[in-house]
């Protein structure tokens, strides 16, 4: 057994801080804070032509010689400085999807365009009624002879704005059992009868809804088998983690302690030395440390060829719910400037706890609420008797 | 990360489950109270060498890590064994460290003719109270002001007892004066109190996994209950409200679990770290194991509140495992102000 906390990435880190500081613009942060439009075009042009995002794919598609490593070295300096490739990431995923089920055809066309940054493809799973409970997707694509018809209504379809294509769940055969009738297709987003809707959020992040009325597409877009759209996602899912940014801890409580240990309150006295708030931050130093290691315990089943299920909803659990909790005992350690929000006058950490506080809210909702986690902790270790229903 | 046992980990953890399950059924544990103390039971742990398991080989002792303690104490825990393993394994390590002025206690001790505990908390005007182990032990090894001492008292031992204190755990705690009887000073000073410390963070350390063992058969128990239990016509493991606080519950434990894994590791990693780990470890163990027990408890219903089923072992030992180092909420922020203050504050 052993617990040392390996940097994979060392080797890489200086070169990847170099990369940063010569591809990275204070005003593209700035612009994601104030849009919520998680992408920024013009670093993903640069990360396209030097290669960085062909790293690690097959070089018949356009994969580049650049290390895989390196790269996410630089993904790592990115999120330091709160810049996202949401849209990138969701691109990731449908990519090796792609790679395992499409066409020869689709792999040249979507891979290849993606190396080259021409493609970006955006998730279109959820509807209005059906967002944890993805297979009671409602709309529905119609054959046409060489083409399908698509009518319906996406929601949450984050960085659509931003992207190429949707990947979009229909219905193939309301007449089949649920899970049976869908299948999935690679929706352009410059096709007459598609259209963008923003949503706007409590974390500034900008999402969309996403019509299509009477959108038609080439049966060459469909991904995978008519009414094997289900198969597809279990596909994608697979992809969902080891492809995306590292684990990022939670360091509200050091941020607290910062500001506990730096602040004077009128009395003379440091918060930090008030055992209530003391108290709090042990409380946060050990559940921050809890959620690591339920999240390196994941990387070491992969490391050793274990397929993580249940393990994955844990961490994904604790990670999300400790978060929220530790922001919300800050903004209450921090009193009436806990209300202070970024450009207000005086904000603890310009406001971030603030914003923290609001941006945490979906961390429990998105990619499997809590709830379904709970579910499948119940169902898959404890072995207690499926509740939902199919 | 790498979370395999070695094969002598794997052999050990083997040993002491067969062992346990053998030596300490519900019924023995049940038998032991209200002392908490078993002397047959314990008379094997020493002949199998766990109580000196980490003391060094050409002292006599295993010559083993804390981390292979941790795996047999997690079995102890599970099976509520009642023997004051962890305080006697501390202990014996401690006076190994001092193998000088321990002298012939160390020797007694390795032999195993001599309990030795700790006492967790410093003794106040010469005496150390709700001492763990105090009851049965030969010996304390305490914080007597700057001063840490051990404390032979030669009316108490394994095998006369004193009497026992009525209290939530069935533990076998006495107080103890440390300034009478064949007291030997160990160390003076700030290296008193650091060696002091460091004995704590063990106990810590290697009671954060007897807390994760304990938590994980209350959840055992539990999940038996709820799938044999019916209301309303269907068995009560399928509502809901049980299912996702159980799965609260395993997944605290798994975290509990790693934690206490990783202080057991630092330890004899040296890590600098080391003591801030062993003491979020208890901490959090001990809230995970206490909350499993109460709500397993809660889903038996009437039955829970009943002396004949075994979980109230298990509800009442969680909460006072962790009470005996005193007020969790102030070893919180004993730990916050440790953690992100000023390194040697």
């Amino acid at each position: 057994m052993d617990f040392t906390i390996q940097d994979d990435l060392a080797a890489h880190r200086e070169q990847a801080r170099e990369w940063f500081e010569a591809n990275f613009e204070q005003a593209w942060a700035d612009d994601q804070y104030h849009t919520g439009s998680h992408q920024t075009m013009e670093l993903h042009k640069r990360m396209a032509e030097q290669g960085l995002l062909g790293a690690g794919w097959p070089k018949e598609y356009g994969g580049s010689d650049v290390d895989p490593d390196f790269v996410r070295a630089v993904y790592r300096e990115y999120v330091n400085a709160d810049i996202r490739m949401d849209a990138w990431m969701t691109t990731v995923m449908v990519l090796h999807t792609i790679l395992a089920l499409g066409t020869e055809e689709q792999k040249q066309y979507f891979v290849g365009g993606a190396m080259r940054g021409e493609i970006l493809i955006a998730l279109g799973y959820s509807e209005p009624e059906s967002g944890s409970d993805v297979a009671a997707a409602k709309t529905k694509a119609t054959r046409d002879g060489d083409e399908w018809v698509i009518d319906g209504q996406k929601m949450f379809t984050s960085t659509a704005e931003k992207c190429s294509h949707v990947i979009v769940l229909a219905r193939t055969d309301p007449d089949l059992p649920k899970h049976k009738g869908l299948t999935m297709f690679l929706v352009p987003t410059d096709v007459p009868g598609f259209e963008v809707q923003p949503i706007h959020t409590l974390g500034n992040q900008r999402t969309n809804t996403t019509y299509y009325s009477g959108v038609r597409i080439p049966d060459t877009l469909r991904l995978a088998g008519v009414n094997e759209g289900w198969s597809v996602i279990r596909t994608a899912l697979v992809y969902e983690r080891g492809v995306g940014m590292p684990y990022k801890p939670i360091r509200v409580g050091e941020h607290l302690a910062e500001w506990a240990q730096s602040t004077t309150r009128p009395d003379g006295t440091r918060p930090f030395d008030d055992q209530q708030v003391a108290e709090r931050l042990g409380r946060m130093a050990t559940e921050s440390e809890v959620a690591r290691l339920l999240a390196s315990r994941l990387d070491w089943m992969v490391a050793r060829d274990m397929v993580p299920s249940v393990e994955g909803s844990m961490s994904k659990m604790f990670r999300s719910e400790t978060d929220q909790r530790h922001y919300r005992d800050a903004l209450d350690v921090l009193g009436a400037e806990g209300l202070l929000a970024p450009g207000a006058p005086g904000a603890p950490r310009h406001g971030t706890f603030e914003f923290g506080f609001r941006a945490a809210v979906v961390e429990t909702i998105y990619g499997g609420a809590s709830e379904i986690m709970r579910e499948m902790i119940a169902e898959g270790r404890l072995k207690l008797p499926r509740n939902r229903g199919k | 990360m790498d979370l395999d046992f070695t094969e002598d980990q794997v052999a050990l953890r083997e040993m002491v489950e067969d062992f346990v399950e053998k030596e300490s059924s519900v019924d023995v544990v049940r038998a032991a109270e209200p002392l908490g103390f078993s002397p047959t039971v314990w008379r094997k742990v020493v002949d199998m060498g766990l109580a000196t398991i980490t003391v060094a080989e050409d002292l006599g002792g295993g010559g083993a890590g804390f981390l292979d303690l941790a795996l047999a104490v997690e079995h102890f825990g599970r099976t509520l064994t009642p023997v004051p393993l962890i305080e006697a394994a501390v202990a014996n390590h401690t006076l190994a460290t001092f193998a000088s002025p321990a002298g012939k206690l160390l020797e007694d001790a390795i032999a195993g003719d001599a309990l030795v505990t700790l006492a967790v908390r410093p003794a106040v005007d010469g005496v150390a109270t709700i001492v763990p182990g105090g009851a049965v032990a030969d010996a304390v090894i305490a914080l007597d002001g700057d001063d840490l001492v051990v404390v032979r008292q030669s009316t108490i031992s394994p095998s006369s007892p004193a009497e026992a204190i009525p209290n939530l755990g069935a533990l076998p705690i006495a107080d103890r004066e440390v300034r009478d009887g064949e007291r030997i000073v160990l160390a003076r000073g700030p290296e008193a109190v650091a060696a002091h410390r460091r004995a704590v963070g063990q106990w810590e350390a290697l009671t954060a996994n007897a807390l994760v063992g304990a938590g994980q058969r209350a959840l055992e128990i539990g999940l038996d209950y709820v799938m044999e239990r019916k209301a309303f016509g269907v068995l009560i493991g399928t509502f809901q409200t049980i299912q996702h606080r159980f799965a609260d519950d395993v997944t605290a434990l798994d975290g509990a679990r790693l934690l206490a894994y990783e202080a057991a590791w630092a330890l004899d990693a040296g890590q600098d770290n080391a003591g801030e780990l062993a003491t979020m470890a208890f901490l959090y163990a001990g809230e995970a194991a206490f909350k499993t027990a109460a709500e397993s408890l809660q889903f038996h219903g009437g039955y829970g509140y009943t002396l004949e089923y075994d979980i109230q072992l298990y509800f009442r030992r969680a909460k006072a495992w962790v009470l005996v180092a005193g007020d969790p909420k102030a070893g919180y922020a004993d730990l916050g102000r440790r953690f992100y203050g000023p390194k040697g504050a």
